[in-house]
Parts: structure tokens; C-alpha cells; sequence
């Protein structure tokens, strides 16, 4: 099994528990995978924050901040997921601002960003980790 | 001696006339600042302030007020005042006032005449009867409408009506007998109809049309005497027209259309040149023989002649405002090309339609079973601009009868001089888009009416009018630069000019969703309906690119919405749905959500209303009644909504759609069981076209508004469709709404009865669901079709594309196939398990939420960042 990107966890390349991130990271699992439609989002409670954790068509798992800097609400999760071009990002659902889903950069203004956390996925259930820098 | 003006004082504008080309005075001079230094004072004759009387025959259809140049009443600015219902009587130039009918005085440093013209009657004996009108005014067509509304004095069908005249007035005013159901009929002394402006071929394809139409025609044939059954001074009345060697024949009703007569009777008893031919004498700069009396529109007579078209007259207006600014501007003769729609029927002439030029040559296409006749007048070319020769032709004029799309084109290439293409029938051929390719020269005028140029249209569209940001469409640049807003004719071409421009700068003219599909809305939903589509995946791999956005998601999701009734929630559909729709509920600032329950009509029992207040206090929710005569509850937590909905499902309601592109309200009137005024029970004709038309989903909200009478309580014409109740039926209007760019609705059907309005409202509604652009309201989709109104009335009412029937029947699916989409969702494990702030701590609210108090109610408090809960909250197992 391949290591994990930890911004992108694939779900048909799931490996063991902790094994390259594991060190640092407290994993925590979040839901099955199947509970996660394919783009859409569910908002889920890691560390004490509110994390939205999204899974792309082609099953792709992405984990940002819930908070939305622009409508400063904790609602990302209920965004509309789509591409531009070939960047995966999530629609604010409050005034459409769009998040690319990999590094949360705002793709109309790169100056802001949302935090994303590492994820992956383990036996068909979604784990997020740490905040990533 | 004039008295001089004392210092204090600021100059004074007085306008005698408030109609058309008064008004357009006015205007000019707010518009250009010369009421910075003056004040304006505008008396008017007539009741009411200006109209549109080119489109007066509208009026029976659309009423007094959609006619109104100034709704209002009054203009804004308050260096304006307008007197109406105000004559004056006389002039006195050396006291500089005008007096008035009603004994008052007016002073005056500059006075415009705007006075207009008057019909004019011909000698004959007779001509006083009863039953003798004027086609002119506003009264004079309610006259009209009381004499046919009494029908034969002998009871024995509809009244018998004659037009003396058969020019574009007279033929305006039978138009109007038409559609008043009197039998009617033309008297013409020249030989054919609109003998101004058409030739004989060109005549008699137009009364082919118009006898098709039921109207007779009786060309060549004079007038003798109006006959009556006693003298008019015994109040006589009408009973038929004596004709030169022809029968006479009976009437009730006698119209006078033959011509007008500029009204100078003021500036004539005032001393002031007239011109021979009637019509105040006036300079280039429309000043008369006293320099501080000017005139304008139909009572002037630039350099002797008077011009009886509206275009001409806003021209005088706008030089009058300019050289009272020291402007140099002159008249120097105008466009008398005309161009209407008589009963129907497209007439056009323009330029030297009679082909008085030594030299020039006709080019006629006609087709006498079609009841085409068209004819370009054109010759060979002179030199250039710069003197150099030229081969080819140039058009001069022409005459359009049947067809005349090829107008608006047609005409800016007579007075721009540009040479034709080698084929220029072409031009006039069936089919033929001639000019539209051809580019036309930017100093051609493009709408006569309100002098645009195609150069000033394409500077409204690259640099904007005034230091106003560029015109983004065809819309904004009718607005900036007026052209198209008044006859209209000119649209097409003006639409043509944004268009190329567009392309021309490599802006596309991109009608596209989004960059995962090249196609309109009304284009997918064709082709969802064509190849059946059932899901986003299914359209996104057929017709675009990419996984989509949150532009073409809901919109796909709303196209299939339409054609398949499913739920929004489904698992096709479910992630395309904006936050909205994916919660059946409206995300509200902090985050939560409110709850709209269904108020059909806004009638509601006390039982019911106790239930929403219970459930509001219940989970501490905030009330408001909304301005759609139902009651919103905000501040729920989205795992709350379920609980909630299911109070309000058990209850008896269902979802109000708040959330969705969808019907919204029908708002009702108390109507005819209460109020005494009614005249049909709005409220259950709100109800049941609020309950029809539930959860029909639409490129954008619709709302609807019934009244019981035309006092108008419920504000339908500000919705999108709007019915209000009259004594016979309902009159439906639609195009209306609220919002940012206000727009009342118009007129689609008078008189229907419920079940011909519910008819024609399905296939309205259905029509717009399937053509519009997303997010496209009804009023801005019905202008955005060729034709507008017009055009909806077609395949509405008269169901020209055929489409009535598969139209109804869509609709009659969807009445069928409605459900609730809460109620659905209660019964439904599934689609319930979304509805928790967190996937994996469903119990745990989302503490990022709170609220502060007002008004003894809970407010959002803002959060100026995520709230941190440390590690220690316990959280959910996973799977
Ligand atoms: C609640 C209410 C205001 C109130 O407290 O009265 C309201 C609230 C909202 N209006 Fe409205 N509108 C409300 C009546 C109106 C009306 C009055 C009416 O319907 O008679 C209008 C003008 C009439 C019209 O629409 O033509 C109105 C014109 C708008 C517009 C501008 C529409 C336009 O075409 O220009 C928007 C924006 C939009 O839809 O894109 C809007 C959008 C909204 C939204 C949905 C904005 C949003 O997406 O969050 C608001 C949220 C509603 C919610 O959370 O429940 N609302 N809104 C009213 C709900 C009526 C109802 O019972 O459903
Ligand atoms: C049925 C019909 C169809 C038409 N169709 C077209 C068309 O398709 N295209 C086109 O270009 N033109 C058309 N016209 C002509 C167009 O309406 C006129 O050219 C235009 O209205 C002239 O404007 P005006 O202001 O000069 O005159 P008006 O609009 O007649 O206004 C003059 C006003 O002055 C008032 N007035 C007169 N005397 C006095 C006084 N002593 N004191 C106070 N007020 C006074 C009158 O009451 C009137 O309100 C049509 C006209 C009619 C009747
Ligand atoms: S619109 Fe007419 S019927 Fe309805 S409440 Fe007003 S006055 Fe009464
Ligand atoms: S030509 Fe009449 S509105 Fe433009």
C-alpha cells in the first residue's frame, strides 16, 4: 500500500491505521464513508472544531475548516462542491465565495485562506488529523 | 416695455401643453440642467398629465395609467411644477404672462408652446350629431367606448361605425372600433389606404389585410353629409353617411380622421407669424417671430412646414432646452419614415418612398397570396465622402406592407448613404437577414424616435453615457440612451448593434451557464428533455465538462425538478441543491435556519395559528409576519428542523417553499365576501392557484397576487403573474414584481372566465419555466423575448407554436405528481440523517451558534471567528 497524501485521502488506497502520519497526528474517525455522499459535505467536531469534511465524485476526501472567513459562520459543509477547471472547491453556501477543497485558498482571492486538516480513510471510515500549516 | 425681471427672481419657463413633446421638454431640461438656473412651469390642457398617445389605441387593452408619460403625477424635481387641467386662453407679450380659463396668470420670461395639433373636421353638414367623435384624446376614446357599448339604437347587434379617413390615424381609429366589436367600416376620398405613405400596389395588399380583418373599405369615394334623425341642435343623433355617387350607409358612430391642424390659435391672436399652411412660424432653433416665444412639436412649423410624427417634435424639444443653454443646435427637417402595426398588420414607409428622385429605380417584391408588397427605392451612388466615385447603389426609401422586420435596418441605410450590396433584393426577399450582417455606418441613425445613433448605441456599450458604467445589455442601453423606448421598431436593430459589439471585442455575446456547460438554460432543459436525463452526472458527461459548480448545479437540479417532480432530496438530485433547498430551509446569517409554513392565500384559522405560535415558543424562535401574508420563524438550528416540521406536518401545513426557486405566495385580497367592493372571491381563487402551482420548480421565485377589484388591495401587478377581478371575469396580468427594478405587470387577458385563466396561466407559467435563463424573472424574460408581450400573448392565448395543449399537460403532471417535500422528508431515515450540526456528534449543537435578545425576541450574536472547544468534548463513535 502507498503512503496517504495527508491533504487527500483515497478511499480505494486505504491502508492501515496511523502508519506514515500516525506519529504526530491524533487521527480521529469521523463517519463511515459511505455516510459521506459523493460531493457533498458533513461538518463534524474534531478537537473541539468545527472541521467539513467532503468527498469529491471521483472519491477523494478533503477536510477544511467549517468556518467561512466571509460570512463568519460555521457552514462550509453546506456548500455546493463542484470544479474549476481541474481544482476541486467547495461554493460558500452563504455568499458562494469558492475554497479550493486541497488548500483552502479562496480562488477568487488568494490572500485568504481556511485551514484545512489531514485526512484519510481507514477500512472505509473517514479519519481527520492534525490542523495542517 | 417689457417689465424687467427682478434679481432675485429666477427666469421663468412657461410650457403651454403637457403632451408628448411638452413632456419631452421637460425632461430635456432636468436632463440637461437648464433648470438649474430656471424654474419650469408646465399648463396643461387636459386632465392628466402626458400619455403616450402614439400608442393610445393600446388603451382599452392596457389602461389609462400604463399609458402615463408620468406616473407619478408630478415630476420629482421641484423646480418643476405642472399644472393640468389647466387652459390658457391667451398671451399677453408685452405683460410676458400667459392667462388662463380659470382667471389666473402665469408670468413668463421664455414661454414654449407645445400645444400640439387638433383633428381635423371636415365642413360637412352634419357634423355635430351625437355619435360624431375625434380620435385625439383620452376622453375621446372613453366617448367612443360608452357610443358602442349602446350598440344599435334598435337593440338589433353591435353599433354600425364609419372612419372618414383612411390614413395611419383613421386607420388607428378603426382598429379601435374593431376591437370594441362595432361593425366598421373606412370611407377614403384618395383612391387607397395611407395615401401619405403608400403607393397604390402597396394600398391594396393593406386592404386585403384590413377586409380580412372585417373591416370595409371604401376608398375614393367623398363624404357628403353625417345624416341624422333630427338637427344636431335638437339632439339629433346619428344614422349614416351620405357618400358622392355611392349609397349611404348607416352608422351610429362617425369617426373624423381626416388630418390635423397644428393648434396656433394662441401665438396667432397673440400677433405672432403663423405659416400659411397652419403651424407657428419658428426658426431653426424653433424660436417664432417674438425671441421669446418658442414652439414645438405639432404646433410648430419649422421653416413653414409642420411635422405630425412625435420623433420630429422631441427633437424641437431637445434643440428649444438647448439654445435656452446658448447650445447651437438647429432643426433642419426630420425622418418621416413611419413604420406601425395597423390591426395587426406591419406597415412601413420610409425615406423617398415614391421615388421623386430624378434617376431612382424600384426594386418590388410581391407576393399578393401572402399579402406581401415590398419595394426599395434606390439609386446609383454619388461619390464618397471624400469625393472619390463610387459603384453601386445606395437606398433612398421604401414601402413594407405585410412584413416590415426588414425595417429597422432598412431605414438608418437611407440616411447614412451606405452602399447597398450587390443583391439588394436580398434585402426584401422572404427569409432574407439582409443588412443584419452587412454593418451598418456608425453615423446612421439606428432609432428614428429618439435620434441614437449606431455610434451612440456602441458608446453606451463600451464607455457608458455620462461617466455611467458601460450598458451591459440590450436592457440598460434602451434605458441610458432611449433608444427602442418608444415606438419600438427599431429593438432588432438596436439589439443587433450590443450584440456585434459584443463579439467584436472578443466578449462574447456568452450565453452560457458556467464553464462546465456551453449552453443556455431554456438549452438544457431541451436537451434534458430530449435525451431524458434523470441525474446531474448523466447531463454533466453528455453536454459539458468538468463536475459542475454552483451555478449549473442547481440549475440542473431545477430542470429536473420541472420535468421529473422529484424529490429535492433525492440521492440524483440531493447535492446539487444550494444550502437552501438542501435543507428545505433558508440559511439565515449565523447559520441557522428559518421555517415558512405554507399560508395559501394568507387565510388562516386561529387553530393554526395557535400551532405556529406554540411551535415558536416551543424552540424560542423569532416571529415575523413577512411581507407575503405569512408568518417566517427564524433561528432554528438545523437539527432542530425536523422536530419542528413535524409539529407544523401533524398540524396541517406543509412547506411554504421559502427555500426554493418556486412558487412563493399567492398574496389575496378579503374580496368579494367581505369587502364591499368585491366583485369575485379573490381568496379562493388565491388559494386554489397557490395550491396549483406549490413546489412548481422555476428558473426563479414566482410570486402571484389576486384582487377582488380593480382597487388592487392584493398589489397583483406587482407579482409575477396577477389576476385582478372585474365584473365580467378576471383580467390576468403577469410580468410583474418587486425587488430592486419594480415593475408592474401587464396585461395578457381581460374578462376571463376561471377556468380560460387557469388555462392560459399553466401554459404561461410552463412556457416561462421551460425558456427562461436561470434566474430570470418573469418581467425581464418577457422583454427578453422577440416580440415580448406580444409574443407571450401568441403562444399563450393564441397558440401560434401549437404548444397549448403539451404545455397544459406538463403542468397537469405536475399538479398531479406534487407531494410534500417536509412531509416526504419526515418519513425518510435518510435523507433525516443530514439534518445534525456534526456527522459524528449528532446530539451536540453547533456551538459556533448563539443568540442575544431584542425586542423580547432572539437575535443573532456575530462570531468574529470559529469557537475553539477544546479536545475535551466526548465525541460520537464513527460508522
Ligand atoms: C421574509 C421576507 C421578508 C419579510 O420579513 O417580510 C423575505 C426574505 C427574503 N427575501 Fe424577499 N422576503 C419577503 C418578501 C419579499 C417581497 C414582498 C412580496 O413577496 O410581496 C419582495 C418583493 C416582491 C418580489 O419578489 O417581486 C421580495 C424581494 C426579494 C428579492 C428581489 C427579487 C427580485 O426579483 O428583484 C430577493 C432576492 C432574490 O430572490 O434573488 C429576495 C430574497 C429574500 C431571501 C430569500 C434572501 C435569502 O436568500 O436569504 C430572504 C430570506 C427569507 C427567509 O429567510 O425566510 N426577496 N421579498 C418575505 C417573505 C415572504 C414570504 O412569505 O415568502
Ligand atoms: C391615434 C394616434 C396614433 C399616432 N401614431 C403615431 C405614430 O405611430 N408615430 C408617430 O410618430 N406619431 C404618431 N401620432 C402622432 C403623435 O401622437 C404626435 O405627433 C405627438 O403627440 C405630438 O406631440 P405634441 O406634444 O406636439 O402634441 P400633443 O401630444 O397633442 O400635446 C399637446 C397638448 O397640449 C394641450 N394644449 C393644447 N392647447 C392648449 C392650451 N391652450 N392650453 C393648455 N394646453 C393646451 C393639449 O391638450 C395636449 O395635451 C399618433 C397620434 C394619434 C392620435
Ligand atoms: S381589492 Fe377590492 S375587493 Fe379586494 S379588498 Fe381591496 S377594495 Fe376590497
Ligand atoms: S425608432 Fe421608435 S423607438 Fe426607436
Amino acid at each position: 500500500m502507498t503512503a496517504l497524501d495527508e491533504r487527500a485521502g483515497r478511499a480505494d488506497e486505504t491502508s492501515g491505521p496511523g502508519e506514515e502520519a500516525g506519529a504526530t497526528a491524533e487521527w480521529v474517525p469521523v463517519c463511515a464513508l459511505d455516510r459521506l455522499d459523493r460531493e457533498r459535505g458533513v461538518a463534524a467536531l474534531v478537537h473541539g472544531r468545527a472541521v467539513a469534511v467532503f468527498r469529491t465524485h471521483d472519491d477523494q476526501v478533503f477536510a477544511l475548516d467549517n468556518h467561512c472567513p466571509y460570512a463568519r459562520a460555521s457552514v462550509l459543509a453546506r456548500g455546493i462542491v463542484g470544479t474549476r477547471k481541474d481544482t476541486w472547491f467547495v461554493a460558500s453556501p452563504m455568499l458562494k465565495q469558492p475554497f479550493d477543497l486541497r488548500t483552502g485558498v479562496c480562488l477568487d482571492d488568494p490572500a485568504v485562506r481556511v485551514p484545512t486538516y489531514a485526512v484519510r480513510v481507514v477500512d472505509g471510515v473517514v479519519e481527520v488529523g492534525d490542523r495542517l500549516p | 416695455m417689457s417689465l424687467t425681471t427682478p434679481t432675485e427672481r429666477r427666469p421663468r419657463v412657461v410650457v403651454v401643453g403637457h403632451g408628448m413633446v411638452g413632456h419631452r421638454f421637460v425632461q430635456a431640461a432636468i436632463e440637461r440642467g437648464l433648470v438649474e438656473t430656471h424654474d419650469v412651469v408646465v399648463l396643461g390642457e387636459e386632465p392628466r398629465p402626458a400619455y403616450d398617445r402614439v400608442a393610445l389605441t393600446s388603451f382599452f387593452e392596457v389602461g389609462a395609467e400604463a399609458l402615463s408619460l408620468l406616473p407619478g403625477g408630478a415630476y420629482d424635481d421641484p423646480r418643476v411644477r405642472l399644472r393640468t387641467g389647466a387652459e390658457v386662453t391667451g398671451i399677453d407679450r408685452e405683460a410676458r404672462e400667459v392667462l388662463l380659463a380659470d382667471g389666473t396668470s402665469e408670468p413668463f420670461d421664455e414661454l414654449v408652446l407645445a400645444t400640439g395639433a387638433a383633428p381635423f373636421v371636415p365642413p360637412v353638414p352634419g357634423r355635430d350629431l351625437d355619435g360624431c367623435f375625434v380620435y385625439r384624446t383620452l376622453e375621446d376614446l372613453e366617448a367612443i367606448r360608452e357610443a358602442a357599448g349602446r350598440g344599435r339604437p334598435d337593440g338589433d347587434g353591435p353599433a354600425r361605425g364609419v372612419v372618414i379617413g383612411g390614413g395611419l390615424l383613421g386607420l388607428e381609429a378603426a382598429h379601435a372600433l374593431l376591437q370594441l366589436g362595432v361593425d366598421t367600416h373606412v370611407v377614403e376620398m384618395a383612391p387607397r389606404l395611407m395615401p401619405v405613405q403608400l403607393d397604390d400596389a402597396g394600398g391594396t395588399t393593406l386592404v386585403r389585410h384590413i377586409d380580412a380583418l372585417g373591416v370595409q373599405v371604401h376608398t375614393g369615394i367623398a363624404t357628403t353629409e353625417v345624416l341624422g334623425d333630427a338637427p344636431a341642435e335638437d339632439g339629433g343623433r346619428v344614422t349614416g353617411l351620405g357618400l358622392r355617387d355611392a349609397e349611404a350607409l348607416e352608422a351610429d358612430i362617425v369617426v373624423f380622421s381626416a388630418g390635423i391642424r397644428p393648434r396656433d390659435a394662441l401665438a396667432r391672436e397673440a400677433g405672432l407669424e403663423t405659416a400659411e399652411r397652419g403651424g407657428v412660424l419658428v426658426d431653426e432653433q424653433c424660436r417664432s417671430s417674438d425671441a421669446h416665444v418658442w414652439a414645438v412639436g405639432e404646433c410648430a412649423a419649422p421653416a413653414g412646414r409642420m411635422y405630425g410624427l412625435v420623433a420630429p417634435g422631441y427633437t424641437m424639444a431637445e434643440i428649444v432646452v438647448d439654445a435656452l443653454l446658448g447650445g447651437p443646435g438647429a432643426f433642419t427637417g426630420a425622418d418621416m419614415s413611419t413604420k406601425l402595426k395597423l390591426m395587426g398588420v406591419d406597415v412601413a414607409s420610409f425615406g423617398d418612398a415614391f421615388a421623386t428622385t430624378p434617376g431612382s429605380l424600384e426594386l418590388v417584391f410581391s407576393d399578393a397570396v401572402g399579402g406581401l408588397y415590398k419595394k426599395l427605392v434606390v439609386a446609383e451612388a454619388g461619390p464618397d465622402a471624400d469625393g472619390a466615385p463610387q459603384e453601386g447603389y445606395v437606398l433612398l426609401g421604401g414601402i413594407l406592407v405585410g412584413d416590415a422586420s426588414a425595417y429597422g435596418v432598412l431605414r438608418p441605410m437611407v440616411s447614412s448613404g451606405m452602399l447597398l450590396p450587390d443583391n439588394p433584393e436580398e434585402l426584401i426577399l422572404p427569409e432574407s437577414r439582409g443588412a443584419l450582417q452587412l454593418g451598418l455606418p456608425d453615423e446612421a441613425v439606428v432609432c428614428s424616435c429618439n435620434n441614437v445613433t449606431k455610434a451612440g448605441i456602441l458608446t453606451a456599450v463600451s464607455d457608458g453615457v455620462d461617466g455611467e458604467e458601460p450598458c451591459e445589455d440590450v436592457a440598460a442601453v434602451k434605458q441610458c440612451t432611449k433608444a427602442g423606448s418608444t415606438c419600438g421598431s427599431c429593438v432588432g436593430t438596436v439589439k443587433t448593434v450590443v450584440e456585434e459589439y459584443f463579439a467584436s471585442v472578443g466578449r462574447e455575446v456568452d450565453r452560457s451557464l458556467c464553464e462546465h456547460f456551453a449552453l443556455t438554460r431554456q438549452e438544457l432543459f431541451d436537451v434534458v428533455a430530449v435525451h431524458g436525463h434523470r441525474s446531474f452526472d448523466d447531463v454533466v458527461a453528455a453536454h459539458g465538462t468538468g463536475r459542475g459548480c454552483d451555478i449549473c448545479k442547481p440549475t440542473v437540479a431545477s430542470v429536473l425538478a420541472s420535468q421529473l417532480n422529484g424529490h429535492v432530496l433525492a440521492p440524483e438530485t440531493g447535492a446539487l441543491q444550494d444550502t437552501n433547498d438542501a435543507y428545505l430551509a433558508n440559511i439565515q446569517r449565523n447559520g441557522t435556519y428559518s421555517v415558512v409554513p405554507r399560508i395559501p392565500g394568507g387565510e388562516i384559522t386561529p387553530e393554526k395559528l395557535i400551532v405556529i405560535g406554540e411551535v415558536a415558543r416551543d424552540f424560542g424562535l423569532y416571529t415575523k409576519i413577512t411581507g407575503g401574508q405569512r408568518i417566517d420563524l427564524f433561528g432554528a438550528r438545523m437539527e432542530e428542523l425536523p422536530v419542528i416540521w413535524r409539529r407544523l406536518v401533524d398540524a396541517g401545513f406543509e412547506s411554504g417553499h421559502a427555500y426554493g426557486k418556486s412558487l412563493r405566495t399567492v398574496k389575496s385580497c378579503v374580496g368579494s365576501t367581505w369587502c364591499r367592493y368585491g366583485v369575485q372571491d379573490s381568496v379562493q381563487l388565491a388559494i386554489d392557484l397557490e395550491l396549483r402551482y406549490r413546489g412548481l420548480r422555476s428558473p426563479h421565485k414566482l410570486k402571484g397576487g389576486v384582487s377582488g377589484c380593480a382597487r388592487e388591495c392584493a398589489e397583483a401587478r406587482g407579482k409575477d403573474f396577477g389576476v385582478i377581478a372585474t365584473e365580467k371575469g378576471w383580467n390576468l396580468y403577469v410580468g410583474g414584481n418587486g425587488g430592486a427594478t419594480p415593475r408592474h405587470a401587464e396585461l395578457l387577458v381581460a374578462d376571463v372566465d376561471t377556468e380560460t385563466l387557469v388555462r392560459y396561466l399553466d401554459r404561461f407559467l410552463m412556457y416561462y419555466v421551460r425558456t427562461a435563463d436561470r434566474l430570470q424573472r418573469t418581467a425581464p424574460w418577457i422583454e427578453s423575448l422577440e416580440g415580448g408581450l406580444e409574443r407571450v400573448r401568441e403562444v399563450v392565448v393564441d397558440d401560434v407554436l401549437g404548444l397549448g395543449t403539451e404545455l397544459e399537460e406538463s403542468m397537469a403532471r405536475h399538479v398531479e405528481g406534487y407531494f410534500d417535500e417536509w412531509g416526504a422528508t419526515l418519513e425518510d431515515p435518510d435523507k433525516l440523517a443530514r439534518f445534525v450540526s456534526f456527522v459524528n456528534a449528532p446530539g451536540m449543537p453547533d456551538p459556533n451558534i448563539s443568540f442575544s435578545t431584542e425586542r423580547g425576541q432572539i437575535k443573532p450574536s456575530t462570531q468574529d471567528g470559529p469557537v475553539d472547544l477544546g479536545a475535551t468534548i466526548p465525541v460520537g463513535a464513527a460508522r
